[in-house]
């Protein structure tokens, strides 16, 4: 009798009192066509949390780049402009600079950030324009089917470097936020990961910081998320953090690169 | 004394001068000088560019006048024409009033977001002071970019709304005519113009200042426009992107449906000479310009020329050069290329009347003379 | 009747050249023409061969680009070699023997010869040579009233240059002074 007191019904259980985590609202309610393991799914829930928490949605333009992510609008309920690869920074560049008060962010990955794109990322953080970029990084190009990307490691392997990059033949791994640190028209260069409940803490604070930085027009923020690929790497989810753990985090080392108070 | 120095001086000072002095409005100025003070005046929201000769002066005029001081337009120079239109691409889908400049190299660089404007339906205007090429080139007056900016260029089934000014005074009036144009179908429009009409110096009256658009002008005008997504309305994506081939050919549908009115609605063309006509040139821009004189000349030695001008290159004005077919004993289409919009008035005319072409290429510009050898030689064949 | 005066001004880079044709053309817009000023553009500008076709005319003005000239202003051989040619019968050539090696030798159009060069060096005044010229234009062609030169002159200086239009207007004078047919 005591026990039967006690137990809860589900009507109990959806109670607003009782409620202990929700998605937040600018999550569409659709499925998401990432990977089991994929990062990018987390980082999309960031990016809603933090654009929900600072009351923006009504002023936020997103920049959706070509990759896995391209389809980026359709989970988030915002305005959003969809970029051809790599020119994500460019369109984010006259929309702040025609609309200084919206908040402005890209959100792109390796391929589209650190190859075909890197002219506009480099000049876009050169200027200094007052915009957010989420980086993706994976090592890998996942939409067109696992392919060499410019993050790729040493010896590792991809459609396009079946034996492994070799460095001869491919050039080293660029560590494209290394770069961007250097330059004067940024703010705020972290470089963050997903992969635990701490991590993901930590990565919201990062991309909150980005957002507040657009908004206050501080010049560029980059948030590098070092992300998993299971699927390109041909790894289980479980594997694919331990092997970016082990493999990915020596090569791009998490922390704050720049951080200009 | 006048001192060499002072040339440049000269150059700078004349057009704040020159405003003061003359009737408010009229002014000596460039081509490309033209562009940038009437992007000022019809409310332009933003310009990206990049250097390239022969079209620089429109990126250093507005440098120079500073527009964002005034009527808050920015100015930009991008890191490349890629990025620029790009940009371009940026603002526009924001509902703003952008531009682009540049010439025939870097216009080829901008195809890929031309497409992208295309497919995404965003208005804006492109630009081209062309120069010969292909390649590099070089930097002296062409018109061989004709089947770049009506056939395609960039990838996909798309069009481009294309002006071809011929005088100064076009250069400053096709800039708000453009943008019309753009914001009325909800497309790409690109004003086709070379190193003659774009170095020369002309007399031009500056269209009157019109405001940039309010934000409630632009919800109403754009309401498809990503600015933020109030509650209450679905969010706003711009994109060229259609998985779903089914529903990507019905995008297509709806494009040519646009096309088809344009078409209908949008042919523009000035005839010289024509009504007793028995020959008859097609020119468009600096050719036409040329052409004029070659008219001239020609009506003077007792052949009756006549001089069709298309104003806009796309829509093609085709059912007036048909009507001409049936009145005329031959056309000329004069252009500095090696025959590209001689295949379009081929198409208008059907056969039924002979069509040739004349042209210079690489850069080298014909004289009024050598088009009407052009003409006696076309006659002498008959 | 209506005018219409067709005007090449052809030599070196450096010389002056498009801006006296700027000038020109400006006065035109002052005496309410019309007016085109077509340069010839590029990397030649710096030192090599520049010229600049200059159109007024009462009426709309046709082809910027010309096979022949009402007028040629010539200041170097090279542009003499070129554009001597392209004079038309009855037409007028000015040159400035400085730096001309071999005269030019029609009989068809009226030759005329400013010692500019000369003149403006004797004047002290070396940069005032294109107004020289200019000035010997005018006497001949008067396309343009010498007021509006002069207003054209002194509403587009800047007001810390208008102590030098006295000098220009010398110039121009001394260049109608000196000009001499062949």
């Amino acid at each position: 009798m005591k026990n039967e007191e006690v137990r809860m019904t589900t009507k109990d259980i959806i109670k607003p009192e009782n409620l202990v985590y929700q998605k937040p609202e600018i999550m569409n309610d659709v499925p998401m066509h990432y990977c089991p393991g994929c990062s990018h799914g987390v980082v999309h829930k960031l990016v809603a949390e933090v654009i929900e928490e600072m009351g923006m949605q009504d002023k936020t333009v997103g920049i959706a780049p070509v990759g896995c992510a391209v389809f980026a609008y359709n989970y988030l309920d915002i305005d959003w402009e969809e970029a051809a690869h790599g020119r994500a920074p460019a369109l984010a560049t006259a929309v702040k600079r025609l609309r200084p008060d919206r908040l402005v962010f890209t959100y792109q990955g390796d391929g589209d950030l650190a190859a075909i794109g890197t002219a506009e990322t480099v000049h876009a953080c050169n200027r200094g324009e007052s915009i957010a970029i989420i980086f993706i990084n994976n090592g890998i190009y996942g939409m067109t089917g696992g392919q060499m990307a410019p993050t790729t490691l040493e010896g590792m392997k991809t459609a396009t470097c079946p034996y492994g990059r070799d460095v001869k033949l491919n050039g080293y791994p660029l560590k494209i936020t290394n770069i961007l640190k250097e330059l004067e028209g940024t703010r705020y260069i972290t470089r963050q990961s997903v992969h635990t409940a701490a991590a993901v803490r930590k990565a919201k604070k990062a991309i909150r910081k980005a957002f507040e930085n657009s908004m206050e027009d501080k010049g560029t923020s980059v948030v590098e998320i070092v992300s998993t690929c299971a699927s390109g790497w041909k790894l289980d989810p479980v594997q694919a953090n331990e092997w970016m753990e082990k493999n990915m985090f020596p090569a791009y080392p998490l922390g704050d690169l720049k951080n200009v108070e | 004394m006048f001192t060499f120095p002072l040339v440049y001086s000269f150059t700078y000072y004349s057009f704040t001068k020159i405003k003061k002095i003359m009737n408010e409005e009229i002014k000596l100025m460039k081509g490309n000088e033209a562009i940038a003070h009437a992007a000022i005046r019809c409310g332009c929201d933003g310009y990206f560019g990049y250097p390239i000769t022969p079209q620089s002066e429109v990126l250093e005029t507005l440098a120079l006048e500073k527009p964002w001081e005034t009527t808050g337009m920015v100015v930009l120079q991008a890191e490349s024409e890629v990025a620029a239109i790009n940009m371009v691409y940026g603002g526009a889908g924001t509902g703003k009033k952008v531009m682009t400049s540049s010439s025939s190299p870097g216009i080829s660089l901008k195809q890929e977001g031309i497409s992208y404007l295309a497919g995404s339906e965003l208005p804006s205007l492109i630009v081209n002071i062309v120069r010969g090429g292909p390649g590099l080139g070089t930097i002296q007056p062409s018109q061989a970019d004709y089947f770049q900016t009506v056939k395609g260029g960039g990838h996909g089934d798309y069009r481009l709304i294309a002006l071809a000014p011929a005088s100064v005074q076009e250069m400053a009036d096709f800039v708000g005519l453009g943008f019309d144009l753009a914001f009325k179908y909800n497309n790409p429009v690109m004003i086709l113009s070379d190193g003659i009409i774009g170095q020369m110096m002309e007399k031009v009256v500056l269209p009157p200042f019109r405001p940039r658009m309010t934000e409630e002008e632009i919800t109403e005008k754009c309401p498809w426009a990503a600015v933020g997504k109030p509650a209450g309305r679905k969010r706003n994506v711009i994109t060229s992107l259609e998985l779903d081939a089914s529903l990507m050919e019905q995008n297509n549908h709806r494009f040519q449906k646009k096309y088809r009115l344009i078409e209908e609605n949008e042919v523009r063309y000035e005839e010289i000479e024509c009504e007793d006509a028995e020959y008859l040139l097609i020119a468009f821009g600096s050719s036409a310009r040329i052409c004029q004189k070659s008219v001239e000349i020609a009506r003077s030695h007792g052949i009756k020329l006549g001089l069709l001008r298309p104003i806009t290159l796309w829509p093609f004005p085709s059912k007036i050069i048909n009507r001409y077919a049936d009145k005329v004993k031959a056309m000329l289409s004069v252009e500095l290329n090696a025959g590209q919009m001689v295949e379009d008035v081929r198409l208008a005319v059907n056969g039924k009347v002979k069509v040739e072409h004349y042209g210079r290429l690489g850069g080298i510009v014909f004289t009024p003379d050598e088009i009407v050898g052009a003409v006696e030689k076309m006659r002498n064949e008959e | 009747m209506k005018m219409k005066e067709e005007l090449i001004i052809a030599g070196f880079g450096g010389q002056g050249v498009l801006s006296m044709g700027k000038i020109l053309a400006y006065s035109g817009l002052m005496q309410d023409k019309e007016v085109t000023w077509m340069p010839s553009y590029g990397p030649e500008q710096r030192g090599g061969t520049a010229n600049v076709t200059v159109i007024i005319s009462d009426d709309r003005i046709s082809s910027p680009i010309l096979n022949e000239f009402d007028t040629a202003i010539i200041l170097n051989q090279q542009s003499l070699d070129k554009f001597e040619k392209s004079v038309k019968p009855g037409g007028t050539l000015i040159f400035d023997p400085y730096g001309i090696t071999k005269a030019p030798t029609r009989k068809d159009i009226n030759i005329y010869r400013v010692d500019a060069m000369n003149t403006s060096i004797e004047m002290n005044a070396p940069k005032s040579f294109n107004m020289i010229i200019l000035g010997g234009l005018l006497k001949i062609r008067p396309v343009v009233e010498i007021e509006n030169v002069l207003l054209g002159l002194k509403k587009s200086l800047p007001e810390r240059h208008h102590h030098l239009i006295p000098m220009n207007e010398a110039a121009i004078k001394k260049g109608m002074e000196i000009i001499e047919k062949i």
